[in-house]
């Protein structure tokens, strides 16, 4: 008897098929709209890129963290330190930025692994309010106010207006693609199938030979990585920076685990379902102000209670849907 | 000297407030299990209840617990009942999920109706006057006060848990919920009342808090983090180690604060990591997470 191992599903190899356009519609983008739909498009390709790292801690690692402000605050900082103090240009400093988050998530993480669970949840926010106390205090940073980005560092990028609002354009979509690619490279690895054991049953795992605590912190260590690039580009497009703006839980942490929440925990496909929707959300409850924010939380402990699968869960079950497989199915294949 | 001796007892008092904050979390946790993202902001609401209960009724600020605590306990039981039970026994991400998506819906709810202008209880000369103890050195009566109601509350939760037949049952379900059923006990009901106990400790962390301090919607967050600090330091399940955490980072913060005011917070967090680093099961361990 013969078996094939199979990974391409019916809906990945039609997936690819609607990659093309979709890409295309992107990358022609900033010739057929304005600046504002450009600013919007960057502001939801961060937001993606920020919910797969976190999907990939939360959903994967079993690491549910409400402190990755902590990295993507670094990587803001890391950003104004190495363009303003050592001159590095702007776009090389932000995968420079994600390695000093990444650098900096080392000896953290050997301090908030010795909590589990909630608690790990918990000490990872602590973090994040230290690191926002001490940069509070770094006056070459600005302090606790803030600082912007010189105007010669921001011509850096690229002389004139329209031309910036391009750079960061493509460095945002690039960013995004960026992050389903590497949590769909990473996760069809042998670190994925690790990752997929730990999920299923740890103490089996590791009974298995697969090292849970090697395996988690280089999850973490990606994930700081990622929040820094992401970070560094994020405030690059605000131009500045404050302690309470670059750790804001709200901003960093909220938003991000509603969309991940919302559309699906534990999939690549959910935190795309997620920002559509969180980014629909939004533009439809603009004018109602707090409001905005209780309909979302409580949309999200809806579907946490009701369809912890998400949004996306719920479809992808009903019609056997997966575009992103990174699961291996064995097939029996006819007697010749 | 005296010095240092006033910045010690100042901190004390002030653990006495953080054992406020982090004994209801000490309790939800001891009897399910649970670790509420919403207790800082529950702080809150309870703050603002005064508040209103101050602004409708002109009664003072302290009286005002007599309509605060039960309004927080009917809060707390119907929350657990109606919503918090649902998550129970599905593994860490439902309950962690869930009390974030309400920290962050009590937040904008209060700040859509109270604004984010902040606030503060008044309480008149009571709250500046003191107790001389010697030329530089003066004890406030009023965080004697907080003192002295967190070691009565921490005293008062301890001889529920051991001496009543609701605290034997909390035990019970503690150590083991399947058999604990077995034995006719109503756990949704029980878990519901250990809240609502939860939220009426968790009262007077919030009038305390409103008088001592201004406090506006966006100030949960950080009080949970103290709750937080305090029941790690003291180590998990023990409530007169929590009562020991408060004062340790009640001290540390006083401490911190000395050297530079904007080294207080900081100081407060480092001394957690430090208990952390080299007692990762806190000072005074009781449960195995």
């Amino acid at each position: 008897m013969t078996y094939r191992i199979e990974r391409a599903t019916r809906a990945s190899r039609i997936g690819l098929w609607l990659l093309l356009p979709i890409l295309g519609a992107l990358l022609s983008l900033p010739y057929w709209t304005g600046s504002a739909d450009m600013r919007l498009v960057v502001e939801m390709a961060y937001f993606l890129a920020l919910a797969q790292m976190w999907n990939l801690l939360a959903g994967y690692a079993g690491l549910v963290s409400v402190g990755q402000q902590a990295y993507i605050g670094l990587g803001g900082y890391a950003l104004f330190a190495l363009t303003i103090l050592a001159g590095v240009p702007p776009l090389a400093a932000l995968p420079l930025a994600g390695l000093a988050a990444a650098l900096i998530a080392l000896p953290t993480a050997f301090v908030v692994f010795r909590l589990r669970g909630a608690y790990f949840a918990i000490g990872t926010w602590v973090v994040a309010e230290v690191f926002r106390l001490v940069l509070a205090q770094v006056t070459a940073l600005g302090g606790g106010t803030g600082m912007s980005l010189p105007i010669g560092i921001v011509r850096a990028v690229a002389e004139s207006r329209d031309g910036r609002e391009l750079v960061i354009y493509y460095t945002g979509i690039a960013i995004a693609i960026g992050a389903v690619a590497l949590v769909f490279l990473l996760l069809r690895s042998r670190h994925g199938l690790a990752l997929t054991a730990i999920r299923d049953a740890e103490g089996a795992a590791e009974s298995l030979g697969v090292d849970n605590f090697r395996t988690k912190l280089w999850v973490y260590l990606v994930a700081a990585f990622g929040g820094g690039m992401i970070g560094a580009l994020i405030f690059l497009q605000k131009i500045r920076i404050s302690p309470d703006a670059a750790f804001s839980v709200g901003d960093w942490t909220a938003n991000v685990i509603f969309i991940v929440v919302i559309g699906g925990i534990g999939r690549i496909e959910g935190p795309i379902v997620g920002t559509l929707v969180f980014f629909a959300l939004r533009s439809l409850l603009a004018d109602f102000g707090a409001w905005y924010m209780i309909i979302l939380g409580a949309v999200a402990v809806v579907v946490m209670l009701k369809a912890p699968q998400g949004l996306w869960g719920l479809v992808a079950e009903r019609f056997d849907l997966d575009f992103f497989p990174v699961r291996r199915r064995v097939r029996r294949l006819p007697e010749a | 000297m005296t010095g240092a001796i006033d910045t010690i007892l100042q901190g004390t008092l002030l653990g006495g407030l953080y054992a406020l904050f982090a004994a209801g979390l000490s309790l939800i946790f001891g009897v399910m299990r649970l670790v509420n993202i919403a207790h800082g902001d529950l702080i809150v609401l309870a703050a603002y209840t005064a508040f209103l209960a101050v602004q409708l009724t002109g009664i003072d600020p302290l009286s005002s617990l007599i309509i605060v605590v039960p309004v927080m306990f009917v809060i707390g039981y119907a929350l657990q009942r109606g919503l918090l039970n649902a998550t129970l026994g599905r593994g860490i991400l439902p309950p962690l999920l869930v009390t974030f998506g309400l920290s962050i819906i009590i937040q904008n709810a209060l700040l859509q109706g109270f604004s984010a202008d902040s606030r503060k209880l008044l309480l008149g000369p009571f709250e500046t006057a003191s107790i001389p103890l010697g030329p530089d050195l003066a004890i406030g009566w009023f965080p004697l006060l907080i003192f002295a109601t967190a070691v009565v509350v921490i005293a008062a939760l301890q001889a529920l848990l051991h001496r009543t037949r609701i605290g034997r049952a909390f035990r019970a379900v503690s150590d083991d919920p399947e058999t604990a059923r077995l034995y006719g006990v109503d756990h949704r009901h029980l878990f519901a009342m250990a809240m609502g106990v939860a939220l009426a400790v968790v009262s007077f962390a919030g009038v305390f808090l409103a008088i001592r301090t201004n406090f506006d919607p966006a100030i949960g967050p950080a009080r949970l983090l103290f709750a937080f600090e305090a029941v790690i330091i003291g180590g998990l399940g023990s409530l007169w180690g929590t009562l020991a955490g408060g004062v340790i980072l009640g001290i540390a913060q006083t401490v911190g604060a000395k050297i530079d005011p904007a080294w207080q917070l900081l100081a407060g967090h480092i001394a957690f990591l430090l208990v952390l680093i080299f007692r990762p099961r806190g000072l005074f361990p009781r449960a195995v997470d």
